[in-house]
């Protein structure tokens, strides 16, 4: 090796050694192996010597260079490897801190309620319908079978506006409303807001119900049975006792109330059952003869059920809500718990 | 409706415990509310008799009693009632005796005399909320019995929440009869004699209302004493039925109701002039009724007048001027069948719900008129003395109810129920209710009892075999339905979607009344015609909301209130308002924000939420649809003049609005913030683009940017159209990107900086293509919008 080759050797490896991060490797790199590096012009040299000597020279110069190399990837592993390190350390986040951003909020849980109760019906065909709130005597109660002198007036404390105009005091209007408008067969439940005026402590003069009805040939007491059993313990995920009390609505007969097993206790009895083991859930029947004949649909032809049922029962039930008030005051406290 | 079980099971008493009587009286649909005990616990009281009574030595207020109990001798007992006397029976705790709430007897001394025992009031004992001295027990009262057994005090008293249709249960024989078919069993009705008439004496009755009134039975009682004590027994019965006892002429009326379902009404005779007359009110006619109220009456009210005025309201509440009491010496009895459509709704449009017209309007036994006068003759007799005329009765056959027969199909209770029955089953089931049956090749004829005012049609009698059949007992079938495919419109964008946005984005459903205050509602909304409840809950809840606003405001309220600086709410729900005279009931969707942006969170600065936040959200929605909208600087009452948008479709079709509340709502309100709100019409929202695919383009997109000074006046929105409305197919987009304000523009001007982005479909963009570009749009905003470029 001649002087220079050994002086050029010794000079880069003493660069490389006073390397301190990958720029300065770089420039080493370039001052020794570049275009004009050192190296470089050293093998450029090799063309004013005779063919015998340019090999062996050629040897020896490569030699010195892929000694230089391999000292420099060396020098370049370990200086990437203590950048990564510092990296990682100057990168080091606490991750237990929270993230940011805009927080998610949540529904109203009479509307988590109402979903729910949609989805199981909606897997059986049950299309949704709505109706409007402000309502005519007729749909409210006259094509339910409920004419003014009617006794069962007195059980709904009806909002007006004027003789003829109320706040519907259910959704069974809905029903009439789909049966004026369409041909059996229909399944459908009509969710929405009601209104009776009345306000205590178990009593808020708006609420929410959801009814439900089915028309067709051949339908009888016991498809009614079958809907009512299986939508209830598809909603409380339980196969609770269901029982069916026989009673009285003027537009559904035979018309049954329908209770549940008490989900608070388990039908032990508490004071949500009054201990009785028992909670009533809805009221339910076959579609009463008026009120089909309200909507020109022939009752020897056609038979049907309905049902109607409060959800902020249901949802009172399902979450174990103590006060129905709760439901709209709108208090983000209890709002926030169902999110 | 609340009966003693003792005086159910006097007429029929099936072995069954009580637990298991309710439970069959509410599975057959007559609901129990609650079983109470007639009763508080006590124990250690049976009946005592003063025999000698002394002033106590050192107490003017006590006397010393001598009681006898039963036993050998008397006890010396310390009381300080008023009435105690010699010869009374009164209910005397025992040594050891244990009063309602615990309270025990025991041997004691009073004012220095030994007292071993205690004389008791009703209150005492439980029996009353309210007394004035000792219980006085009848004079043959059995000295030394229980007092427990004596007044039959182990006794439950069962309410009922009865369903209007099931009036023949309004009483405690009709709930006898149902129990006699639950447990199969035979009752019959109480023995009822007729009374012997003594005297001539007659008042004249005329029914002119012959449809309201197709019977009417009335009798004059003479001599009566209406100071006479009802006896106890029927007080209790009275007690346990919820009635206090008002002397025994009302009395005897009302245990005969509660009995057997029939109101009667008894008149002072003495008050009455001349003869009765059942008949139709004249307009402005005034009477006053025995609860003190006067009313106006008209023609469609029934009264029942003598010569000279009206007396009563018929079936409903006797009147003031013809009442008895304690200085009655003669009544006219009245017991009328009243038809239920000439009753129903009377009483509530005088504001009245009495017992009688409870009855009347769901119906009273057409046949049970005779009976039940003359079982309260001979009571009033019994108890009050008194000798009875002859029973003076008006029917008029021809609008008496009558039981239609009515036909079950056989077929019809397998389609409706689901069961098939033999023909024993079903005619067992309507003998057991009284109904007349008759099998017919396909079916049955069945007449319905007088007292059965809701078995009209088939329907009520496939209703009565599934309740007595048991409805449990009933089949249910699994979901064998018929299925049909449900149209899913792609085109239609579901609210349960935006609302999801909504909450994703941190807003939290909310759901408020849909009426509102008055007051809230005009400052909100001041030029929309409000739709008024006639009978609002309060003025609070009275008028329909015109906007969602007005509760969202509210819950706001409420929740700042609560110590919550941050809202963000949401609701979805109809608004109502009036168009040229019509209701509308439009479905909408609002929100609120107020307080900061975002959560305080580490490493931002918290900063306060502004309008294009909110706007954000409301874009975010209307991406949700495919649709662009626009909006538009505008004016709305509620919101700031300069930071209000209205949202309107490409056509100009109003969508809603968005803005800040007012400053002076917002002071007024009771907010310490400012408050942004938005409500949007659902039905212009809900429609979402079906997507039509566009191929892609193979060259590169460019993106110049000009930063542009205008006047203050010039809207983002008016920078964009102006250069949009230049058709330029290969301008993509232009977005403003930065405003600038300040060092280097002058004052009333601002800077706005543009992105236009540039791509054609079938080539790439020269520089020169995409210079001629950006200099027609330069072009164009320096004309029409007086632009300049910024140096």
């Amino acid at each position: 090796m001649s002087a220079t080759l050994e002086e050029i050797l010794a000079q880069a490896l003493q660069e490389l050694a006073a390397v301190n991060d990958l720029n300065q490797l770089d420039q080493v790199r370039v001052h020794y192996l570049g275009k004009k590096g050192l190296f470089t012009l050293q093998m450029k040299e090799l063309g004013r010597l005779d063919p015998e000597q340019r090999r062996s020279v050629g040897q020896i110069i490569n030699q010195a260079k892929d000694q230089f190399q391999q000292q420099l990837e060396a020098c370049k592993k370990q200086l990437e490897n203590s950048a990564l390190a510092a990296r990682l350390a100057s990168e080091r986040i606490d991750v237990t801190l929270p993230g940011r951003g805009q927080s998610i909020a949540g529904l109203h849980p009479v509307t988590t309620t109402l979903r729910r109760i949609s989805r199981i019906f909606a897997s059986i065909g049950f299309k949704v319908v709505e109706g409007p709130e402000i309502e005519d005597d007729y749909h409210n109660f006259e094509a339910l079978n409920i004419p003014s002198s009617h006794p069962a007036r007195a059980m709904h404390d009806t909002f007006y506006f004027d003789a003829h105009t109320v706040l519907r005091t259910h959704t069974s209007p809905v029903q009439i409303r789909v049966m004026e408008s369409e041909k059996p067969p229909l399944k459908v439940i009509a969710p929405g807001r009601v209104y009776r005026c009345d306000s205590d402590i178990t009593h808020t003069p708006m609420f929410h119900q959801v009814e439900g009805f089915l028309v067709d040939t051949d339908v009888s007491f016991a498809d009614l049975k079958g809907v009512v059993y299986e939508f209830l313990r598809a909603f409380f995920e339980k196969k609770i006792q269901v029982r069916f009390r026989p009673s009285y609505f003027p537009f559904t007969e035979p018309s049954a109330e329908v209770d549940i097993e008490c989900v608070m206790c388990n039908g032990e009895g508490c004071r949500v059952c009054s201990h009785t083991g028992w909670l009533e859930v809805m009221g339910c029947g076959m579609i009463h003869p008026e009120v089909f004949k309200a909507v020109n649909i022939d009752s020897e032809q056609y038979s049907g059920f309905a049902f109607g049922m409060g959800v902020e029962r249901l949802a009172m039930l399902r979450y174990g809500i103590n006060d129905l008030r709760l439901f709209f005051e709108n208090d983000l406290k209890f709002l926030e718990q169902f999110n | 409706m609340q009966i003693s079980e003792a005086w159910l099971r006097s007429y029929v008493n099936p072995a069954i415990s009580t637990e298991e009587l309710v439970e069959q009286l509410t599975m057959a649909g007559l609901e129990v509310d609650s079983v109470e005990p007639a009763a508080a616990e006590f124990s250690g009281v049976v009946v005592g008799e003063v025999v000698s009574m002394q002033q106590h030595p050192d107490a003017d207020r006590l006397r010393v009693c001598q009681v006898a109990v039963g036993e050998a001798e008397p006890l010396q007992i310390v009381c300080g009632a008023s009435n105690v006397r010699i010869g009374l029976k009164i209910p005397a705790a025992l040594i050891g005796a244990e009063l309602p709430g615990g309270f025990k007897i025991k041997k004691s001394k009073l004012r220095g005399e030994e007292s071993f025992g205690m004389l008791c009031s009703e209150k005492e004992l439980g029996l009353a909320a309210d007394t004035n001295g000792l219980m006085e027990l009848a004079a043959d009262a059995p000295v030394g019995v229980d007092i427990r057994d004596y007044l039959s005090l182990d006794d439950m008293i069962i309410e009922l929440d009865l369903t209007p249709n099931r009036a023949d249960c309004l009483c405690v024989e009709g709930l006898a009869r149902e129990v006699a078919v639950l447990n199969r069993m035979n009752w019959s009705t109480t023995r009822v004699e007729n009374t012997e008439v003594i005297h001539q004496d007659t008042l004249t009755v005329a029914v002119e209302a012959t449809d309201a009134c197709p019977r009417y039975l009335g009798r004059l009682i003479n001599g009566v004493n209406a100071r006479a004590q009802t006896p106890l027994w029927m007080q209790e019965r009275l007690r346990r039925s919820g009635l206090r006892s008002l002397g025994p002429l009302v009395d005897v009326t009302n245990y005969v109701l509660i009995a057997s379902g029939q109101p009667l009404h008894a008149f002072d005779a003495e008050k009455l002039t001349g003869g009765i007359t059942v008949r139709w009110a004249k307009a402005d006619e005034d009477l006053t009724l025995l609860n003190g109220q006067t009313i106006k009456l008209d023609n469609q009210a029934l009264v029942i007048a003598d010569d000279k005025q009206a007396l009563a309201l018929a079936g409903i509440m006797g009147g003031n001027n013809s009442a008895v009491s304690d200085e009655t010496r003669a009544v006219f009895l009245e017991c009328a069948f009243f038809a239920p459509q000439s009753i129903a709704g009377e009483a509530r449009r005088f504001g009245l719900h009495t017992d009688s017209s409870h009855r009347f309007e769901r119906g009273v036994d057409a046949t049970l008129q005779t009976r039940a006068i003359e079982r309260a003759t001979q009571l009033i007799i019994d108890i009050a003395g008194g000798s009875a005329g002859a029973i003076t009765e008006v029917t008029t056959e021809s609008t008496l109810p009558k039981r239609q027969t009515i036909f079950l199909r056989r077929q019809r209770i397998e389609k409706m129920l689901g069961i098939s029955l033999t023909d024993k089953q079903v005619t067992d089931i309507f003998k057991h209710l009284d109904m007349a049956v008759e099998t017919q090749i396909d079916g049955w004829s069945i007449t319905p009892p007088g007292f059965r005012f809701d078995i009209a049609i088939e329907a009520d009698l496939i209703e009565e075999i599934a309740r007595i059949y048991g409805y449990n007992n009933l089949p249910d079938s699994s979901l064998l339905m018929r299925s049909q495919i449900i149209p899913v419109a792609e085109a239609a964008l579901e609210i349960d979607r935006v609302k999801d946005l909504l909450v994703d984005r941190g807003y939290q459903e909310a759901i408020t009344y849909s009426f509102v205050d008055e007051d809230i509602q005009n400052t909100i909304a001041p030029e929309m015609e409000v739709i008024c409840l006639k009978n609002p809950i309060s003025s609070e809840l009275s008028v329909m909301r015109t906007t969602l606003w007005c509760g969202l405001l509210k819950a706001a309220l409420y929740n700042t209130n609560r110590q919550q600086n941050r809202i963000r709410l949401f609701e979805a729900g109809l608004r109502f308002i009036k168009k040229d005279g019509q209701i509308q009931q439009q479905k909408m969707l609002a929100g609120l924000v107020l307080g900061s942006a975002y959560d305080e969170q580490w490493g931002v600065n918290t900063r306060k939420v502004d309008f294009f936040d909110i706007k954000a959200d409301v874009q975010a929605l209307f991406s949700l649809t495919g649709y662009e909208v626009q909006f538009l600087p505008a004016r709305q009452s509620a919101l700031h003049p300069g930071q209000t948008a209205e949202i309107l479709t490409l056509n100009g079709e109003r969508i809603g609005w968005l803005g800040m509340l007012h400053p002076n709502l917002e002071k007024q309100l009771g907010f310490d913030t400012q408050v942004f709100l938005f409500e949007l019409d659902q039905n212009l929202i809900l429609d979402k683009r079906i997507p039509i695919f566009k191929p892609l383009s193979k060259y590169p997109s460019v993106r110049r940017d000009l930063a542009l000074i205008v006047k203050e006046d010039i809207s983002a929105i008016d920078i964009v159209n102006c250069i949009k409305g230049n058709a330029e197919p290969a301008l993509q987009d232009v977005k403003v990107f930065d405003i600038y304000r300040g060092k280097g523009v002058e004052e009333g001007s601002k800077s706005v900086a543009l992105s236009l982005i540039m791509q054609d479909e079938a080539q790439t963009l020269t520089d020169s293509d995409i210079d001629a570009i950006v200099d027609r749009a330069l072009d164009i905003l320096i004309n029409k919008i007086h632009a300049k470029l910024r140096d």
